[in-house]
């Protein structure tokens, strides 16, 4: 029978920038509207840092000589817990979840620039992180009588928010080899040791030789740092383009690492 | 003739109680139906398990496809291909003249996938909103809601549909970006008989648009209602192809069951009978048409007793159309 074939380009116009822009807002608002509507990611990822905050940096601080000190140090290394949560959920355990169970395959069975989907996980994130960083920010302040200037503030949430970036790479590593219902504890199991082997609970002068060490070789140790820096806290001098470089490097492994699953996945199959 | 005469349904037996009526008359495109997606040879397989073997198939501008196979026959990997999210081992495929995993041809294609879960915090309308903005010219919101009936519940979280709504949101995103080619992946599995009907009532009103439809199903009664022309697919081969009639007479038949003092081989000689099994005295006939054939054993056997007729079923005989293959396959 006679196979009529159609030109490639006959009724595809290509995709004018504005369409584009429009659904790359879309995808943003909606991937944030969806995160802020789920109570245990709402609750986790801005309670718990908030809680510990309080409980770490300022109620079992009070009265010590260098309480303020103290608040102003935990609110970087707080603030870092914080934004790590929010890029480990937001992208590990979502993209575990979407891609498990198929929901992503049918975005990519549309016509949806596959970076819109990542682009809109990431703005959730930054605004979610934003949001942590000036909570935390405001309670050290109202309470723990953290005095900052308005531009080492702004550098410090700054630096946190762009540095979740490398927990972004590490969740879309998780996301495309954990399982959907098992994502949220492999995430878990991944950020709780890390954070409190980085100093992020306990500062790392007070830990034994062996783990600090061992920090050195975490991205969340090299993240604080850069916090640290930026309010005049950082115990050991190094400069910090090392901590740059070794996030970069860790970001740059973990998208390796995400690109491999995202292979893999094309040859699967979802039942 | 018009080719498009032929693709018009046959009216179907008791099993199809949609009046054939719905089914809106073809556009006489050309006199040869246009081919706009097919796949060559497509070979597949995950590990040890072979999806899809040697496969051809090809669809029409306008008509309704029934992919009808068993779980695990291979109709989903086969969507999954003509989407362009999933490539065949070897083979080729093509969709509106070009290869679908290249990402080019979307904007013309709609899917109903089954997925597990979907965000169930966003509502409806925001769902719908957002595929909406992939196409290029979508439909209204209104409209889509229309369509897919999903106004009275637009305002409402996914999580808090009930199964059949959640199926109509997922029609709803698959006909939002007013596709020429829907895929619709078993888009009534686990439906309650009346959703099933309401989702039937929406899938025709797309070919009266005008729109092309692969449709995958295990029910043979659905592909019957629908389609055009049906792919009986198992084992990742196609191992039957015809209109809707032509598949049913293929599958349809009785089966008889009685005790009689006959013999094996006169039995089997009476016309009309397809084949016999016997167990002692006791047999168990499969015949095109049971009247004859009951008929003639009474009249032959005097003795006969416990006649039993039952219609084989659609879904028996489409299961016995499988097996049957299966057994001549592996004896190969």
């Amino acid at each position: 029978m006679a196979a009529t074939t159609f030109p490639a380009a006959l009724g595809l116009p290509r995709r004018s920038l504005q369409r584009s822009l429009a659904v790359y807002a879309k995808e943003a608002k909606y991937e944030l509207l969806k995160n802020v509507r789920i109570p245990v990611y709402a609750i986790s990822t801005v309670a718990f840092p908030l809680m510990f905050y309080v409980l770490f940096g300022i109620v079992l601080g009070r009265g010590e000589p260098a309480s303020t000190e103290r608040a102003t140090y935990a609110l970087a290394t707080m603030g870092c817990f914080g934004v790590m949560a929010v890029a480990l959920f937001g992208f590990g355990v979502s993209l575990a979840m979407e891609r498990g169970q198929g929901w992503l395959q049918l975005k990519r069975a549309s016509p949806m620039p596959v970076s819109a989907y990542f682009a809109g996980k990431l703005f959730s994130a930054v605004v979610f992180s934003t949001v942590i960083m000036l909570m935390l920010l405001t309670v050290g302040i109202l309470f723990g009588g953290v005095r900052l200037p308005i531009a080492t503030a702004a550098r410090l949430v700054g630096i946190l928010v762009a540095g979740s970036i490398p927990f972004c790479a590490m969740g879309l590593a998780i996301g495309y080899f954990a399982k959907p219902n098992s994502a949220p504890a492999v995430v878990n199991l991944i950020y709780l040791p890390m954070s409190f082997c980085s100093g992020l609970w306990i500062p790392l002068f007070l830990l034994p030789h062996g783990l600090r060490v061992l920090a050195t070789f975490l991205p969340p140790f090299h993240l604080s740092q850069l916090a640290l820096n930026a309010v005049g806290l950082a115990p050991n001098p190094t400069p910090a383009w090392g901590h740059v470089e070794a996030l970069i490097a860790f970001t740059l492994v973990s998208l390796g690492v995400a690109a491999w699953g995202y292979r893999r996945d094309e040859g699967k199959t979802y039942g | 003739m018009s080719s498009a005469i032929s693709f018009q349904p046959i009216a179907s037996g008791p099993s199809s109680a949609a009046p054939v009526a719905e089914k809106p008359p073809r556009t006489p495109l050309a006199a040869q139906p246009v081919s706009i997606a097919r796949g060559r040879n497509l070979k597949k397989h995950y590990g040890n398990l072979v999806a899809l073997d040697d496969l051809n198939l090809e669809i029409r501008a306008g008509e309704l496809l029934a992919l009808l196979g068993p779980n695990g026959a291979g109709k989903t990997t086969l969507v999954r291909m003509l989407l362009g999210v999933a490539r065949p081992d070897s083979g080729n495929v093509s969709v509106f003249g070009t290869d679908p995993y290249l990402g080019k041809v979307q904007d013309r294609l709609g899917a109903m996938l089954q997925v597990g879960r979907v965000p169930e915090t966003l509502k409806v309308r925001e769902h719908i909103d957002l595929f909406s903005s992939y196409y290029p010219n979508p439909l209204p919101l209104q409209e889509t809601f229309e369509i897919a009936g999903l106004a009275e519940i637009k305002d409402r979280p996914y999580g808090e549909l009930s199964g059949g709504q959640k199926q109509r949101v997922l029609f709803g995103i698959a006909i939002c970006g007013n596709p020429d080619l829907l895929f619709l992946d078993e888009p009534t599995v686990g439906l309650d008989v009346e959703a099933r009907r309401l989702m039937w009532s929406q899938i025709r009103s797309l070919i009266a648009r005008g729109k092309t439809v692969l449709l995958t199903t295990h029910y043979l009664n659905e592909a019957d209602a629908l389609a055009d022309r049906i792919l009986v697919l198992n084992k990742g081969a196609i191992i039957a192809e015809g209109t809707p009639a032509e598949i049913k007479a293929r599958a349809m038949g009785k089966q008889v069951r009685c005790t009689s003092r006959l013999t094996l081989e006169e039995v089997r000689q009476i016309p009309g009978v397809l084949s016999v099994k016997a167990d002692r005295n006791a047999f168990e006939l499969q015949v095109n048409a049971a009247e004859p054939v009951v008929r003639e054993l009474l009249q032959r056997d005097s003795w006969l007793a416990d006649l039993e007729v039952t219609n084989a079923g659609l879904e028996e005989a489409f299961l016995a159309l499988t097996k049957n293959h299966n057994t001549a396959s592996k004896e190969n």
